[in-house]
């Protein structure tokens, strides 16, 4: 098992690898030219070349690939282009937050959705679950910035619980954080939880199609019975899945919520330097999202074959 | 004869969503005639509220904002239209010809479409705008691109079940060639179970492109376009105006339609595994 699971995280070292080579192909090889994007029209070919050769892209891509690649595992991850800062140290306080959002969503979702999730599929077909798939079919529909346009105007403008725009800064303190940031987590909270819903209710009744399960009801045991003892220890694992892969949802989804609510994220910070191009931001934030996709899609099927017994003994 | 009689009464909701989906292509088709003012036209106060003059009321530099709803619906269905029709056409050639063609073809692509899956596909496209710029031509070409990735991976496990039976076998003896296979003998088969498909991966890709838009990085002003407005009337939700609220419900609504339209079509031809409804 122990091998098994090496394996698993020698997979997501190469998966991480390859994503490093992507970012890299995507921003400086692509035929798109850093130094014209970043110069922008009015360059002259002269100061074109100057800046190309400040940004050292006279020399041959693999070594820049290589030299980017060893700074970044080093911890440096280059100067902002725009305000000559380094990336580094502006990204990190920016990450916690980015966390802070995130963990305080999926806090509360996970527990909810999973709960739901499994009464729904109890409830297959009765009031409930019909309720729960109408209200999560509309979350998901609908665009999040209308979500969070709602939840502002009645918590926010109308009912004025929780503020409009989350400024958070370094001394704050804890409670007074979760309240500032209420209505972000919130926003991400609903998105969260309707997939993970969904996702949750379709893997329990999958699995209530099976064979035993269909024993176990011919058995005469009542329904709940069949659920939180036959069926549930089998879903788990593809429960697990379920949420890490909304959790690596979430990260993604924190983008548009960190605009809306000027949240100083990671997400706001990659959004800003797309729209200044400023190269080194943009590689630095593509390279926190990337790596956070693959730890949390990794960990799930660790957790997967933790949890799966079958799964210990690939034939 | 159950499939005709479904196909000729859909269940309400169906209809609600073809009805609410035709007016927003009648909207984006004569925008001009129907619409009360220009598109760019700046002819009120900002964010005067919805009178008999401004339906929804006026936007942040005056301009009216049903004009530039039904102006929009252009743009953000027309783009989005773009871009699943373009992933569609290389996820679907792509993924024939991995199950046509054989294991060293298929692996190279598979192998490479779960590399393109490893990085969030918003983190992906912003990367790529930003070294290529949000022009029409790259918004469409990029999200077209990576979208078909995801129906690369449909196309393909539909086409793998639909390669080993006999009627392929047969046109393979009979010595046609690669491109007969893939077009005349699995292909037919293989499109009715992505018709579905192609309503989801339309909402997603409207989902996007929307919010690409309204993070700036999408369609580009001085086009009226659904997530944009959203962006540019975004700061009036904090004094109680519902601007910003009237595109993101367009926006809604048209997801919701399509949803609705998909069930019913789900429910006559039964959903192929390993479709995905979300993400």
């Amino acid at each position: 098992m122990l091998r098994l699971i090496m394996t698993r995280v020698f997979l997501g070292c190469v998966t991480l690898f390859a994503v490093t080579l992507l970012i890299f192909a995507a921003t400086e090889i692509l035929p798109g030219d850093v130094a014209s994007a970043v110069l922008g029209q009015g360059a002259t070919p002269e100061t074109l070349a100057a800046f190309r050769i400040e940004l050292g892209l006279d020399r041959p891509a693999y070594v820049r690939y290589l030299e980017w690649l060893t700074n970044a595992l080093q911890g440096d991850l280059g100067i902002a282009m725009t305000n000559k800062r380094e990336v580094l140290a502006t990204i990190t306080p920016r990450l916690y937050n980015t966390l802070f959002l995130a963990g305080y969503a999926a806090a509360i979702a996970v527990p909810i959705a999973i709960i739901l999730g499994i009464i729904a599929a109890i409830n297959e077909g009765k009031w409930i679950d019909r309720a729960a798939n109408i209200l999560t079919l509309g979350a998901i529909s609908v665009p999040e910035f209308f979500i969070a346009y709602i939840l502002i105007l009645v918590f926010a403008t109308n009912l004025g619980w929780f503020p409009s725009l989350s400024t958070v800064y370094g001394d704050m303190g804890f409670w007074q954080k979760i309240h500032v940031v209420a209505l972000p987590a919130l926003t991400l909270t609903m998105l969260v939880m309707a997939h993970m819903l969904r996702m949750t209710r379709a893997s329990v009744l999958a699995i209530m199609s099976q064979p035993y399960i269909e024993m176990a009801f011919l058995k005469g045991l009542p329904r709940r019975r069949v659920i939180l003892r036959h069926a549930l220890p089998n879903a788990a694992a593809p429960i697990i899945s379920v949420v890490a892969l909304n959790l690596a949802y979430l990260i993604v989804g924190v983008v548009v919520i960190e605009v809306v609510f000027v949240y100083p994220g990671v997400g706001q910070y990659m959004v800003d330097g797309v729209s200044k191009r400023d190269l080194p931001v943009i590689q630095a934030c593509a390279l926190v999202f990337g790596g956070a996709f693959v730890l949390l899609n990794t960990i799930a099927d660790i957790l997967a074959i933790l949890v799966n017994p079958r799964l210990r003994h690939p034939r | 004869m159950a499939i005709q009689n479904s196909l000729k009464n859909p269940p309400i909701s169906a209809k609600i969503g073809m009805v609410i989906l035709v007016v927003f292509i009648f909207f984006a088709i004569f925008a001009p005639l129907i619409a009360p003012y220009g598109e760019a036209e700046s002819i009120g106060k900002t964010w005067a509220s919805p009178s008999a003059e401004f339906l929804l009321g006026t936007d942040n530099i005056g301009r009216d904002m049903l004009s530039r709803i039904i102006f929009g619906a252009r743009m953000t269905l027309g783009v989005a239209t773009a871009c699943t029709l373009l992933s569609f056409l290389i996820g679907i050639t792509m993924g024939l010809l991995a199950a046509v063609a054989g294991k060293a073809l298929d692996q190279i692509l598979s192998r490479f479409v779960d590399l393109m899956l490893s990085i969030p596909i918003l983190v992906f496209a912003l990367m790529i705008l930003s070294m290529f710029g949000s022009s029409l031509f790259t918004l469409i070409i990029t999200i077209g691109i990576l979208d078909s990735f995801r129906v690369f991976r449909l196309a393909r496990s539909i086409a793998i079940n639909i390669v080993v039976t006999e009627f392929v076998e047969v046109a393979r003896l009979r010595g046609e060639g690669l491109w007969w296979i893939m077009v005349r003998e699995v292909l037919p088969n293989a499109l009715p179970p992505m018709i579905a498909e192609f309503g989801l991966r339309f909402c997603f890709n409207f989902l996007f492109v929307a919010g690409l838009s309204f993070l700036g990085l999408g369609i580009q002003p001085p086009f009226a376009d659904w997530g944009g407005m959203v962006r540019e009337n975004g700061r009036a939700i904090a004094f109680g105006i519902p601007a910003p609220l009237w595109p993101a419900i367009a926006i809604g609504l048209t997801t919701i339609s399509v949803n609705m339209i998909v069930d019913w079509i789900l429910s006559i031809n039964a959903r192929p595994s390993g479709a995905s409804a979300e993400m």
